[in-house]
């Protein structure tokens, strides 16, 4: 199918009950938020520098409200469908590598009444960063995983490509708005695909990483690699994959509530005992546990990597601390 | 909706002053539903929460035998565990739980028993002593080493002479000095030179500070020990307790749900945060 640009606003409005988030800039960073003026939405720039996944797990979130000092407790629930547009294909891949953490043996409560309530449509990338290697991580700019639907710009209109029973219901509403797809449209997205996957340069095969990471566990390259790290753990905290929280009481008058709010393992005080016990004291530790935890631990778990090449960590570390580079050490490392 | 995160409600009964900075709460649950429903094992702990300050994993240091209601023992050291020390009889916490795996005690059933406890370690070592006293044909010849800085700061001193009825017990501090003391003094590892327990068929309980862990699993290891045998309870920060907050991991291992009772077999194949890390920054 084919939905024309000049009707976007209309196919977002056609969207009965559901509250559309998009990528929209907020001062200057680009995240999603609600969208109330379509014409406000920056799909065809940079990818937001908030993952989506900010949508169903929020940066801040309230668990449950309470009188101060009593235990008259009022949940926080959260409600109301979603619908996520403008999703890459690499973050919606990172939401469903998340999914497998809030999910795992009992279900996170806030996280699945999110999740559950949310769509995504995605956009295909046709200009890749110059730090993407989501192809060396499983994915590609055109790639469909934990998508609804998934978008293609065709320059005047998208090519839109149904792929789940959640992505059928949201056009149903809209059908008047869109057209049949052609076969030389399809053609043209599927160039437009393979042009922007032939683009990503960096490269990489992670395959035989996680069985390496063990025997490195005493390696000198955690320290040389660290050496440089401010410890402001912005690569963990705008990383799509990452899932930490930490939870926290905050009073305001008489009303207080407990919230949960992002956290990273490269701050000193994540793993800090009140005793003054610290298991991971350094920024060498960390940032072996940052690198395990995706590449190792997270395998062991569920099978699949926790990074999927969005490239985030790599253009916003202050010091260019480069996660491809990390892993080309660990690659070439002897054993 | 069923909402693992939110606390059930309930009131100290019951407060005793261990020593300076640690005391034990007698906790029950406000819905009597609740009490009914509740059962844990010993090593367990649960998530307890002053409204309005947060929430902690502290370890349950009362006998499984009795559910209606359970003790904590809380050292008052961090922001959270300062304001227990402010609980009286009547207030209400949070309290989530139980959470984790706790001490094999049923593996350990027709075995000896070596119990190797640090300071505020004892705590929740306490079920397991209490699991034992109940049924003491379940069990071979049981021994405790415990240690602490000074005699003063030893937990539950009023039950050491019930205790030592059924149990071998080594006491030691690393400082007596202004205090009645005839025990002994030194590290918990030096009691290893005057304690019965053997290798064969004995199970090794232990918990403490994790620098304490670590000699011990050492001083153990060298008298012919084998890692299998020895189990130590880590601590971590955590904060959901459903391995979702990520903030307990020890390599791909969560204390929360995989512990916080490891057999150092376990630990030692794991590429982890080792035991008796110790701070440096």
């Amino acid at each position: 199918m084919k939905l024309s640009k000049d009707k976007l606003a209309d196919f977002l409005a056609a969207i009965p009950g559901k509250t559309v988030f998009g990528p929209q800039l907020s001062g200057e960073t680009l995240r999603f938020t609600p969208v109330t003026r379509p014409g406000n939405l920056c799909p065809t720039v940079n990818n937001a520098t908030v993952p989506p996944k900010s949508v169903v797990f929020p940066q801040t979130e309230t668990m449950f409200r309470f009188e101060q000092g009593a235990t008259d407790i009022r949940t926080a629930e959260p409600s109301g469908e979603t619908v996520l547009f403008g999703v890459r294909p690499c973050d919606a891949r990172a939401m469903s590598i998340v999914d497998n953490v809030f999910f795992w043996d009992v279900d996170d409560p806030y996280y699945l009444i999110r999740r559950t309530n949310s769509a995504l449509v995605g956009l295909a990338c046709l200009d890749p960063c110059v730090n993407c290697f989501c192809t060396s991580m499983g994915g590609g700019p055109a790639s469909t995983e934990g998508l609804d639907i998934l978008l293609t710009d065709l320059g005047e209109s998208y090519l839109l490509e149904v792929l789940t029973g959640k992505g059928e219901m949201l056009c149903q509403s809209a059908e008047k708005l869109l057209s049949q797809a052609s076969s030389a449209d399809k053609e043209a997205a599927k160039m437009l695909q393979e042009k922007a996957a032939a683009q990503i340069s960096r490269q990489i095969d992670p395959s035989g990483i996680p069985a390496r990471l063990p025997a490195l566990w005493e390696s000198p390259i955690w320290e040389k690699i660290s050496a440089s790290c401010l410890g402001c753990g912005i690569c963990t905290y705008l990383c799509p994959t990452c899932h930490c929280f930490d939870m926290q009481d905050e009073t305001e008058g008489e009303e207080s509530r407990r919230y949960r709010t992002w956290d990273s393992c490269m701050f000193s005080e994540y793993t800090l005992h009140a005793s003054g016990h610290n298991p991971r004291p350094t920024r060498r530790e960390r940032t072996r546990n940052r690198i395990n935890h995706k590449f190792s631990y997270f395998v062991d778990k569920f099978k699949v990597m926790a990074c999927v090449g969005c490239g985030r960590c790599i253009n916003l570390c202050p010091v260019n601390i480069d996660i491809l580079d990390i892993l080309s050490q660990v690659g070439e490392q002897a054993l | 909706m069923n909402n693992l995160l939110i606390p059930d409600s309930a009131i100290v009964r019951d407060v005793f002053h261990e020593n300076d900075d640690t005391s034990t709460f007698s906790l029950q649950f406000t819905d009597a539903q609740k009490r009914l429903e509740y059962s844990f094992q010993p090593g367990q702990f649960n998530m307890l929460s002053i409204f309005g300050v947060g929430e902690a994993p502290i370890s349950i240091s009362s006998s499984n035998g009795s559910r209606e209601n359970f003790t904590h023992t809380v050292r008052h050291v961090g922001s959270l565990t300062r304001m227990f020390a402010k609980l009286k009889a009547g207030d209400l916490l949070g309290v989530r739980g139980p959470y984790g795996n706790g001490w094999p005690l049923k593996q350990a059933h027709g075995k000896n028993l070596l119990i190797v406890a640090g300071g505020i370690g004892l705590a929740p070592l306490r079920p397991a002593i209490y699991n034992i006293l109940e049924q003491p044909a379940l069990f071979g010849k049981v021994e405790l080493l415990y240690g602490s800085k000074n005699p003063g700061e030893m937990l539950f001193r009023h039950e050491y002479r019930q205790w030592a009825e059924q149990i071998s017990m080594l006491l030691t501090v690393d400082d007596a000095s202004g205090f009645d003391w005839n025990h002994n003094a030194g590290l918990v590892t030096a009691l290893f030179d005057k304690m019965q327990s053997v290798p064969e068929n004995t199970v090794v309980l232990s918990c403490g500070p994790e620098i304490m862990m670590k000699h011990v699993v050492k001083g153990l290891l060298a008298r012919g020990f084998h890692s299998g045998q020895l189990y130590v309870s880590l601590e971590r920060k955590m904060f959901c307790g459903v391995k979702k907050c990520g903030r307990c991991q020890v390599g791909s291992k969560f204390v929360c749900h995989d512990g916080p009772v490891f057999s150092y077999d376990v630990l030692e194949n794991e590429p982890a945060e080792i035991i008796g890390v110790l701070g440096r920054e």
